[in-house]
């Protein structure tokens, strides 16, 4: 045993070493294969405690390693669930994985929703494209606990019909009286009958209570810019604004660099940041 | 504890570190420049050397009547390239016939190494490494292991390169803490050589007991305080320190970075000899056979466009936002990652810089162009 092992014992996967892990099971998001749901088990020991909006690093054997939200759990079966979309190349390495194979899991790492700055009031989750997968857990919990939040708001935008995330649970989530789950797509098309047009919109009608909301976002950077514009504009106020940040986070102990975003490394301070922390910086390009 | 060495005193202390099992590094000239490695003995020493050093220009000149053996400033190379070395494995991860993966990292067990020559700027680099590499709340082990494994010999400097700032960073000239010996050159008019030699640690002190030297008299510590003092005269590139943080924040959306746009090559350089950049990425490699991969960490420079990447493309991918993450990283926003500056003043990135881009002039520009409004926010 050596000193980074060291250094993990007692948490799997943490530091630099990843842990053994197996894909338990594989279903496809989109038909085209293209966005996929693992569910990961670790080959020996206990699945780790993540908080919602945390992430992992997944690694392919020879192909590398990459930042995966942690997308729910699945308590009984002593597994965690990982949504990827096929885009580079170890996210299409691991498109080819199956059932059985192995993977390495470092993690998790990062910050999380604040689900307790939210408790007893509205709240309100704006989710663009597979931006929805870190903010699934935090639907698993207000589905598990009805009394948690005053009322729900899953507002989310995708391409088209047919890019529509964890559908299955969109279905359930909307029968549920405290819950409100609206889809808003940039493209319809015949047989859609739902809303079209930027999920802003969606922010902008939806019945919540601004003076007493707090809001989660994740999903493309000028989706969250207008989302934020329109919550300020609602009269939601920026420290009860949280929007999940994507960069390039290789180490996830915040050591390597690479995901600087101004005075943040996004893998410790990250990925989840209150608005009004990041105000100053959110509109710099290239930052 | 304080002595004086003659040549045959310095020769003495490097023997003296071998016979102790000590692997000793230090400055020595190949291709043209000084640089870092294994020492042979005193004889490697690059005696009779001297370094002219401006924007993008780095030369040396030999004095061969010289005896002087630490009459240089700062080369290309910082003592990173041991402690925090270019290539390193990181995990190696073997697939047996079942498909489980078994992921094991090599034992970090440096062999005791002492450094001669370390400069105060070098010193203080060290401590900045310490608090990125070692303070992370998963440190990096290997590099603690390799700097738990120094003895350090630092080098008061007897000149200042024509780069250097390390008053404005408040790194130097002189070495007043991380040695386990700090030396001082001293010429005496009539050509003699000697080094006044200093301990800044107990087992400084041990060695240089050992060695049966002569004590320093105050005569000999006057001639130290000499050389220190005329270091400090020398220096001429300024860069003051008061309020960089903020200045830096405040220009985020500036024009100047265009200026650097167009001229900044883009090529890393800077971040390969500064002796604090310590950004790695991962690269990954399978055996042959397909049964073993590793997986190596090596530097990587935010130069690079792949730096930034992300799945719709890099982040940074102008060159003017490459510099402005660059500069902004090691002048502020290191303050508010690891609580010091990332600037030692050392002057390796402007020498080392082929088109003689020069961190102060670059400050002194942006403090002088107008404030501008930030453009206004998307309605």
């Amino acid at each position: 045993m050596d000193s980074l092992e060291q250094a993990a014992a007692g948490r799997p996967g943490e530091g630099l070493v990843p842990a053994p892990w197996r894909i338990a099971a594989r279903r496809e998001e989109i038909a085209d294969g293209s966005v996929f749901t693992w569910s990961v088990r670790p080959e020996a020991g206990e699945v780790p405690i993540y908080r919602p909006g945390q992430f992992n690093m997944l690694y392919a054997f020879g192909v590398g390693e990459v930042p995966i939200s942690i997308s729910g759990d699945g308590a009984a079966s002593g597994t965690l669930m990982h949504t990827l979309r096929a885009v580079g190349r170890v996210t299409r390495a691991m498109q080819n994985l199956k059932e059985g194979d192995a993977i390495g899991v470092r993690g998790p790492f990062g910050t999380a929703w604040p689900l307790e700055t939210a408790r007893g009031r509205d709240l309100i989750l704006v989710a663009g494209g597979i931006g929805l997968a870190p903010l699934r857990p935090v639907m698993c919990h207000a589905m598990r606990n009805p009394e948690a939040f005053r009322r729900v708001f899953l507002l989310i935008g995708c391409r088209d019909p047919q890019s529509e995330l964890f559908r299955d649970d969109v279905i359930a989530w909307s029968r549920r009286p405290h819950l409100q789950v609206e889809v808003t797509v940039d493209r319809g098309g015949p047989a859609w009958r739902g809303h079209v047009g930027v999920v802003t919109k969606r922010v902008q009608r939806a019945d919540f209570d601004p003076s007493d909301a707090v809001a989660f976002l994740c999903g493309p950077e000028p989706m969250m810019r207008f989302a934020v514009l329109a919550l300020q504009q609602r009269g939601v106020s920026d420290d009860r604004i949280f929007v999940s940040m994507e960069r390039n986070m290789q180490c996830g102990i915040g050591t390597c660099g690479h995901c600087q975003w101004g005075r943040y490394l996004m893998c410790r301070d990250g990925p989840v940041l209150r608005y009004d922390e990041i105000a100053d910086i959110f509109d710099v390009r290239e930052l | 504890m304080e002595a004086m060495l003659d040549i045959d005193g310095l020769a003495g202390l490097i023997d003296a570190l071998k016979r102790d099992g000590y692997d000793v590094l230090g400055p020595t000239v190949r291709g043209g420049a000084i640089v870092y490695d294994h020492l042979s003995g005193i004889d490697a020493l690059p005696q009779g050397w001297r370094d002219e050093q401006a924007p993008g220009h780095y030369r040396l000149h030999p004095q061969p009547d010289d005896p002087r053996r630490f009459d240089h400033t700062v080369g290309p190379h910082g003592w990173k390239r041991f402690l925090h070395p270019a290539s390193e494995s990181q995990v190696r991860v073997t697939r047996s016939a079942d498909g489980v993966l078994r992921f094991e990292s090599a034992p970090a067990t440096p062999a005791p190494t002492a450094l001669i020559g370390a400069r105060a700027c070098e010193l203080a680099a060290m401590a900045v490494q310490d608090r990125v590499l070692a303070g992370a709340a998963q440190p990096d082990r290997a590099f603690e292991a390799r700097r738990a494994a120094l003895f350090i010999i630092a080098v008061q400097c007897g000149r200042a390169g024509g780069t250097c700032f390390c008053a404005d960073m408040g790194t130097g000239p002189r070495a007043e803490t991380g040695y386990d010996l700090a030396l001082t050159e001293i010429l005496e008019p009539g050509g003699a050589i000697g080094w006044h030699v200093e301990s800044g640690s107990p087992r400084g002190a041990a060695v240089l007991s050992r060695l049966g030297v002569a004590a320093a008299q105050p005569v000999d510590r006057a001639a130290a305080e000499r050389v220190w003092a005329g270091t400090r005269a020398q220096l001429a590139v300024r860069m003051p320190a008061a309020g960089l943080r903020e200045l830096l924040y405040r220009k985020l959306e500036d024009p100047h970075w265009d200026s650097l746009a167009s001229r900044c090559l883009a090529c890393g350089n800077c971040t390969a000899v500064c002796p604090t950049c310590y950004c790695t990425r991962v690269v990954d490699a399978v055996a042959l056979d397909g049964w073993i991969a590793e997986r190596t960490q090596e530097w990587e420079s935010c130069f690079n466009p792949e730096f930034s990447h992300l799945p719709g493309g890099s982040v940074r991918g102008g060159i003017g936002a490459r510099y402005r993450q660059w500069i902004t990283h090691k002048l502020a926003s290191w303050h508010d990652q690891f609580g010091s500056s990332g600037c030692v003043g050392c002057g390796r990135c402007i020498s080392w810089c082929p088109v003689g881009i020069d961190i102060t002039a670059e400050v002194a520009a942006l403090r002088a162009s107008t404030p501008q409004d930030v453009p206004e926010r998307l309605e």
